[in-house]
């Protein structure tokens, strides 16, 4: 765990969402990221710093808490420092990363399978169960990064830089497991679809009804179009599958618990599958009003083109910042209030129990808040691809005739 | 920075697993869904429009039939009238067809009572004369015993027939 580099990630991240901000054209959705993030940073630096000051180690009394804080500690290779202090910052952290193993309580976990491609040798696919021993297979497990080993048990650069690991981690495992319920889900809805034709709906199906019909007339139509219904599938598939993701983030145990919308990679694909499909099914209009904008005179062209190239890879990456962030932020925020018992608890016992109530309401509540959160964020995303997809498709009247009338063409 | 560093693994599996549910969700489920609720829509569309025309033709319907009533009404009235002014007509002609029958029986009986008191008289006349005949006939034969005595006589009698 690098500290010095604790206090930047989230600089970095609000940075980014600042960004975001900018282009965001709902208003109430800019400050909460940086909210968060503010808020993150205020409980998480303190935390960490709080390391080197505090001297004793108090041992949480109640069997609960010792099983939390065993939970909260890093399960790492040195068993030897059982009695280490309790690291808020490392806690969190852990919490909302990947991992090569399904934490479930104390040393118990679930180990996941590795899959490591080398360029060279190929495939090694064995248990994470390995990894507690030590090295295994010429690899080791160094903070979550699998990294080559020589026999001699120094690390290979070359044949690390060469091998690619897509292990089953907690987070694909996750992924996997909320595809296959949306894939049920859906399925079965279909289903009964086609069972019921022409009747009411029931069921599941009318808890989906209103939601998807929600989408279809009020985001897609509004936003896209009498050319909406060719984007319908992709923006359904991104709103529930972002929407069942967020709510599984919130369960705090097995099924949930993967931090997978919060995780950059996840959004990144997300993201990136917006802006395939905007560039896709983008017309000549739209390209034309990118590289030249029509009725613009050409000074202006010199400063406006540059922003309109940046903005056409700028909207997939705010895409991509948004959802990671606040979903990030939301479970530092409530990772941060659990945190604040321990906290308490190193100091003395009865501080400790007597802040937890008040951490228990806030965590308590800012899971509340993270459940408006999982449906805005959803909505959102897919709100935005759709007004993305919109523009691309969009028919720019005044084009044609815009030679003619170049004084109305410069204000549309 | 592990934070903000997208995992190659997960990137991998992230895209696999995407386009994979993508596929298979519009495939499967997208596709009837939206298509069912399209139908469903159309209809519902549909019977609200069919009612709509079915009211349209119903107030038509009736509006011609309020027509046709009214239509009726007056024909009715206008007949009554008809047959009223008719039996009017009719009763006012058997009135006066009755009285100048009466008046023609009047007259006939007028008449008839004329010829029969004419007939009457003719008849007495011839009556009287044969009794004159017959009166006279005994008196001569009374009388015709003197001469003179028979003469004035009849005189007698003849000035008493002209007076008559």
């Amino acid at each position: 765990m690098e500290l010095k580099s604790l206090p930047l990630r989230p600089n970095s991240i609000n940075l980014l969402s600042q960004i975001h901000a900018m282009h965001c054209n709902i208003k109430g959705f800019r400050l909460f990221p940086a909210f968060i993030l503010a808020f993150a940073i205020l409980f998480s630096s303190p935390l960490v710093k709080a390391d080197s000051l505090s001297t004793s180690v108090a041992a949480p009394d109640s069997a609960s808490v010792a099983a939390v804080q065993g939970e909260a500690m890093p399960k790492t290779e040195h068993p030897a420092e059982k009695s280490e202090k309790f690291n808020a910052g490392e806690m969190i952290i852990e919490h909302i990363s990947d991992s090569h193993e399904w934490h479930i309580v104390g040393h118990l976990a679930i180990p996941l399978p590795i899959i490591i491609y080398n360029t060279q040798s190929g495939f090694s696919v064995f248990s994470s169960a390995h990894f507690e021993e030590g090295d295994y297979a010429g690899y080791r497990l160094v903070k979550n990064e699998i990294v080559a080993v020589n026999e001699d048990g120094t690390i290979n650069e070359a044949r690390t830089k060469s091998s690619f690991d897509i292990s089953i981690t907690k987070n694909v495992a996750a992924l996997l497991i909320s595809v296959s319920l949306l894939l049920f889900i859906f399925l079965s809805v279909a289903s009964a679809y086609k069972k019921r034709a022409g009747m009411a709906p029931k069921g599941m199906q009318s808890f989906m009804e209103p939601i998807i019909m929600f989408i279809r007339d009020d985001i897609a139509k509004a936003s896209i179009g009498p050319k909406y219904e060719r984007f319908m599938p992709f923006l359904l598939t991104v709103f529930f599958f972002i929407l069942i993701n967020n709510l599984m983030g919130l369960i705090p145990f097995l099924p949930g618990g993967a931090n997978l919308t919060g995780n950059i990679a996840v959004t990144m694909v997300l993201a990136l599958f917006t802006f395939v499909i905007t560039s896709y099914s983008a017309t000549g209009s739209y390209w034309r009003h990118v590289i030249a904008m029509p009725g613009v005179p050409p000074w202006v062209l010199l400063i406006l083109t540059p922003i309109e190239i940046l903005g056409v890879f700028l909207r997939p990456f705010v895409l991509m910042v948004r959802l990671f962030a606040n979903i990030t932020g939301g479970h530092i925020i409530i990772l941060s209030f659990i945190s604040l018992i321990f906290i308490f608890g190193e100091m003395s016992t009865g501080l400790g129990l007597g802040a937890s109530p008040v951490s228990l309401f806030f965590a308590i509540f800012m899971s509340c808040l993270e459940l408006l959160v999982a449906f805005l964020q959803a909505y959102v995303f897919t709100l935005l691809s759709a007004i993305y997809f919109g523009s691309a498709v969009e028919e720019h009247h005044h084009e044609e005739h815009h030679h003619e009338e170049h004084a109305e063409g410069a204000h549309h | 920075m592990e934070l903000v560093k997208p995992a190659i693994g997960l990137l991998f599996w992230m895209v696999l697993a995407f386009s994979t549910l993508l596929f298979l969700l519009a495939k499967f489920a997208w596709k009837p869904i939206l298509q069912s609720l399209k139908e469903r829509e159309d209809s519902i569309d549909g019977a609200l429009e069919t009612a709509r025309k079915t009211k349209e033709e119903m107030a038509q319907l009736r509006s011609g039939h309020e027509k046709l009533m009214a239509e009726a009404r007056a024909d009715r009235d206008t007949i009554l009238k008809e047959a009223r002014e008719i039996k009017d007509q009719i009763i006012a002609e058997a009135k006066t067809k009755a009285s100048s029958e009466a008046n023609d029986i009047v007259a006939r009986a007028k008449e008839e009572i004329n010829t029969q008191k004419r007939a009457a008289m003719a008849e007495i006349q011839k009556q009287v004369a044969t009794f004159s005949v017959e009166i006279a006939e005994k008196l001569i034969r009374h009388e015709l015993s003197n001469d003179d005595k028979q003469k004035a006589l009849i005189a007698g009698f003849l000035k008493d027939v002209n007076q008559n």
